[in-house]
């Protein structure tokens, strides 16, 4: 069994406008180092091990995990417990 | 004529737009489960503003995967039309029958309110019945309808004339103030604010109302 992660994330030329509302809460907190704050998202899979798995990981990344017009996505591969 | 009202789990604005269609324009509407697989028998399909599947993953993600979507993009290549409003834009691009996306207001905070549109594009199926540059009052209500397209896009929405609706004061940050914009072809139109709830004076306005006239009109030329 494989486990895999997904990172899912707003493309730089979109205003990621919860980021911009956390990074102003933060601030707000006295933390005025933090200068840049980016919101996503994160999932998890489980897949039995095959050859094409990472074709598939990709399409369902690309099809409906992501929207590519707005998002950019990477993940990683691990072994399932 | 008769119209598909398509009925998405967590659609909320299916019966405005039934009620749009009987009672503002007087002609045949049905309202079709979201589970059915075919229009056939119907002019047009139309897709209602709420929140399909609770905007679970993103706006509109999970409705594109629902038995009905093969229908509606059957019909979208086929020239009839379609019309997405507030959910239903988010659908329609989604499902990539629009260019661009819906994110998240710009400052992140659902916005509803009666809001005035410029009409860009007076020489569509959805907007013959106004006149280019006319400004005219419909509600919105919406988190994530802000516009976005990349430049190569917005480019060629201007070349191609697609967009059709602009606000007249930028409520959520959309590229280029856009409020509605069609396919290349001109069949599917997809926008934010809600013209099904503008049919009447006695709810603020009826600017809504030519919407839906100017369809028939241009169903009825084609014919």
């Amino acid at each position: 069994m494989k486990l895999v992660k997904v990172y899912v994330t707003l493309k730089p030329s979109v205003l990621d406008a919860q980021g911009e509302a956390i990074k102003s809460a933060i601030q707000t907190m006295d933390y005025d180092k933090v200068s840049a704050v980016h919101m996503g998202k994160y999932f998890e899979l489980n897949f039995e091990d095959y050859p094409d798995l990472e074709k598939d990981i990709d399409a369902i990344c690309d099809n409906l995990l992501t929207n590519p017009n707005i998002e950019t996505y990477r993940y990683e591969i691990l072994e399932a417990e | 004529m008769k119209f598909a009202v398509v009925n998405f789990p967590g659609s909320n604005c299916d019966m405005d737009l039934y009620y749009a269609i009987k009672d503002g324009i007087k002609e045949e509407a049905e309202l079709v489960d979201y589970r059915q697989t075919s229009l056939e028998g119907f002019d047009g399909v139309l897709i209602p503003g709420g929140f399909s599947y609770g905007d679970y993953l993103r706006s509109g993600a999970i409705a594109v995967h629902a038995p009905i979507i093969s229908e509606i993009v059957r019909f979208a290549n086929e020239g009839r039309f379609v019309l997405g409003i507030c959910n239903g834009f988010q659908i329609l691009t989604e499902l990539h029958l629009l260019p661009g996306a819906l994110i998240q207001n710009e400052k992140s905070r659902f916005i509803c309110e009666t809001v005035t549109l410029q009409v860009m594009n007076d020489q569509t199926m959805f907007t013959n019945q106004y006149t280019k540059n006319e400004k005219i009052r419909i509600p919105v209500a919406h988190g994530e309808g802000r516009y976005y397209c990349d430049e190569q896009t917005l480019t060629e929405l201007k070349a191609n004339d697609q967009i059709v609706f602009r606000y007249n004061e930028n409520v959520n940050g959309s590229v280029d103030q856009i409020a509605g914009v069609m396919n290349r072809q001109g069949n599917v139109l997809g926008m934010m604010p809600h013209p099904e709830r503008a049919l009447e004076d006695i709810v603020g306005s009826s600017d809504g109302l030519k919407l839906f006239q100017s369809i028939i009109n241009q169903v009825r030329v084609n014919n």
